[in-house]
């Protein structure tokens, strides 16, 4: 004898127990909450579909032409691809330095510390640096690369160079870096560790062989987040002296040479951009905000997709 | 028999050690990670020793009285610390009242509410929310926020004013609120949740009365990491804020006037930068020196909370 109830049965049972009524406060609640997020998208999309408009002109008049363009002080001639080649070297030197440091320091916290007082220490002060504003970073950055440094960093531009701005980036990025590791580190079990444990490894091979590969997904997207804020980061670039206006990249010249030279961004030609009044330039700088979002989104979409490909619930 | 098969030796503790080399590279890593973990230690020295040498050579070279005036305009030696204050506390607010009915509503659905899949499909909305880079929103505020939504509600407002910045900030702040606070709704335990199910409580029920209130510590963190980040956020402030230049002293959130880090971006860009006094450059690293301590100080705070959250389950 089946004890299911027929489902006549269980929809009298449901109406006593609400009581006869809706329960209406309840979907309501249900549907405010929903609307927070509704309003976060309705945000996105006014503004995707602002900047679009603003940007039409430049962009349906000038194309491609736009993005390889060189700056000017004419709007109708100012490009964004200095911005665009500076601020992928900029990148380059976070994904250079911060990464390999970032990751070592993670493994070392989350694998290798024992819980003691003086690594709670290290670790809240990295959680702390991971809040401390951009803005300040550029002051660290205008104080120790672009001024203590010079001689290193870039005699002939006085410190306002790829190096100065790439270090100070990485610096920046680093406890980002460092937390989201750990992160992907503590989601590995403990059982798989044992397991190579109890064949003999030394800890450095159970991190290697085992550990990391199962991590490499979750730190491979955090990586990515990582270069992509780097890559649309602008106040610290204002304090280690990113070209605002006119920029001449000469050509012929050695790799070192370039990296101690002055620089621009494509976050602070933007930024450069919205305080020009003229209503040639605003479509300039909504056409170099979509450069921008282009790239940002669609590294964002590959780190979420990655993410939801090899995301596994232990 | 404790004798080893093949050499006939005792085992010994040598013996269980395994090879020299790979003891040495052993050491040789862990030192390597080591000293990757002691750098944050020294960027933060760094950051301190950096900000407050300049600082306070700066503080004493000026006339303290120089920090109490009718605004701030570094290039009249008018460094009145309460403008910017001001400033920053209105933006701060205001992002708040953005960001804290936005983000607790967006953690609560998520975390009590959504089915996996729709997890899924609505957590990269706010994904995408904090991918937007600040000098976006920012230009975002100038041309849409301000005349789209200030101006329409209060006829005084002008093309830069404290309102839409901060409206901007607060979009900014939503997704780290609203992941901070959905961290501490999961880690409620299920069985407080089944409990109040098994006595019959409503999902409201059970998200207002119970999950919240177990959750408190995680979610005044959040509320407390978020407003240190709006305090914190420059760009949007740079651009729609109309912090160049000096500022007088306001508290109208319709004005246009200075925070304490459009005060710095300002100065950094030269549109403070005269030559002849000297002390307007210098004074930024000051002012970063009151942002540091003063963000440090809130995020501080907030990991004490999470903390209790952590220790409570």
């Amino acid at each position: 004898m089946a004890l299911v109830a027929p489902a006549d049965t269980r929809a009298a049972v449901d109406l006593a127990l609400r009581g006869r009524k809706r329960d209406l406060g309840g979907l309501l609640f249900r549907f405010g909450l929903l609307a927070t997020l509704l309003v976060a998208l309705a945000v996105l999309v006014i503004l995707l579909s602002t900047m679009l408009v603003d940007a039409w002109p430049t962009l349906s008049e000038r194309g491609l032409d736009f993005v390889k363009s060189d700056t000017s002080s004419l709007a109708s001639r100012a490009g964004v691809w200095q911005g665009l080649v500076g601020s992928l070297i900029l990148v380059g030197f976070v994904a250079v330095f911060a990464l390999p440091i970032g990751i070592s320091a993670a493994i070392y916290l989350q694998e290798y510390a024992r819980d003691t007082r003086v690594n709670r220490l290290l670790i809240t002060n990295i959680r702390n640096l991971a809040g401390v504003p951009s803005v300040v970073y550029g002051i660290l950055g205008l104080v120790v690369f672009v001024q203590a440094l010079r001689a290193v960093t870039g005699p002939e531009s006085s410190g306002r160079s790829y190096i100065s701005g790439g270090l100070t980036l990485a610096v920046l990025v680093m406890p980002i870096v460092i937390l989201i590791t750990m992160e992907a580190l503590r989601a590995v079990p403990r059982g798989i560790r044992e397991g190579a444990y109890g064949v003999g490894a030394t800890r450095w091979e159970v991190v290697r062989s085992h550990v990391l590969p199962y991590a490499a997904p979750g730190i491979f997207t955090g990586a990515i987040l990582a270069l992509a804020r780097a890559f649309g980061e602008t106040a610290p670039l204002l304090l280690v002296g990113s070209v605002t206006g006119y920029l001449s990249t000469p050509s012929g010249r050695t790799p070192l040479e370039i990296v101690q030279g002055v620089y621009t961004a494509l976050p602070t030609q933007i930024f450069a951009w919205s305080k020009l009044p003229a209503s040639e330039w605003q479509s300039n700088t909504a056409a170099a905000i979509i450069v921008l979002l282009t790239a940002i989104l669609v590294v964002n979409f590959l780190a979420i997709v990655l993410r939801n490909r090899y995301e596994r619930t232990w | 028999m404790a004798l080893n098969a093949t050499t006939r030796q005792p085992i010994t503790l040598e013996l269980m050690r395994g090879s020299p080399r790979r003891r040495r590279r052993e050491r040789v890593v862990r030192t390597l990670f080591l000293a990757a973990a002691l750098l944050g230690l020294l960027i933060s020295l760094a950051i301190v020793l950096a900000l407050a040498g300049q600082a306070i050579r700066w503080l004493l070279a000026i006339d303290l009285g120089w920090l109490w005036s009718e605004g701030w305009f570094p290039r009249a030696d008018e460094f009145d610390l309460l403008t910017i204050f001001a400033g920053t506390l209105m933006i701060a607010v205001i992002a708040m009242l953005v960001a804290t009915p936005l983000g607790l509503g967006a953690a609560a659905y998520l975390s009590e509410y959504a089915s996996p899949r729709t997890r899924r499909v609505l957590k990269p909305i706010l994904e995408t929310l904090a991918s937007i880079p600040s000098v976006v929103l920012g230009y975002f505020a100038l041309q849409w926020i301000n005349p789209a939504l200030v101006q329409k509600l209060f006829a005084s407002a002008g093309t830069f004013n404290f309102l839409a910045a901060g409206l901007a900030v607060g979009i900014l702040t939503v997704p780290l609120v609203a992941s901070v606070a959905e961290d501490a709704l999961h880690a409620v335990p299920g069985a407080l949740r089944e409990a109040a199910y098994g006595i019959g409580a409503k999902r409201k029920t059970v998200t207002t009365k119970v999950v919240f209130p177990s959750a408190v510590s995680g979610i005044v963190a959040s509320l407390i990491l978020g407003f240190s980040r709006a305090v914190g956020e420059t760009m949007v402030v740079a651009i729609a804020a109309g912090a160049t230049g000096g500022a007088l002293r306001t508290f109208n959130p319709l004005e246009r006037g200075q925070t304490m880090t459009g005060a710095i971006s300002s100065l950094a860009i030269g549109s403070d930068q005269v030559r002849g006094s000297g002390f307007a450059f210098d004074s930024l690293y000051f002012v970063g020196l009151l942002l540091f301590v003063i963000t440090f100080a809130l995020n501080l705070m907030s990991e004490r909370f999470v903390r209790r959250v952590r220790s409570q389950y």
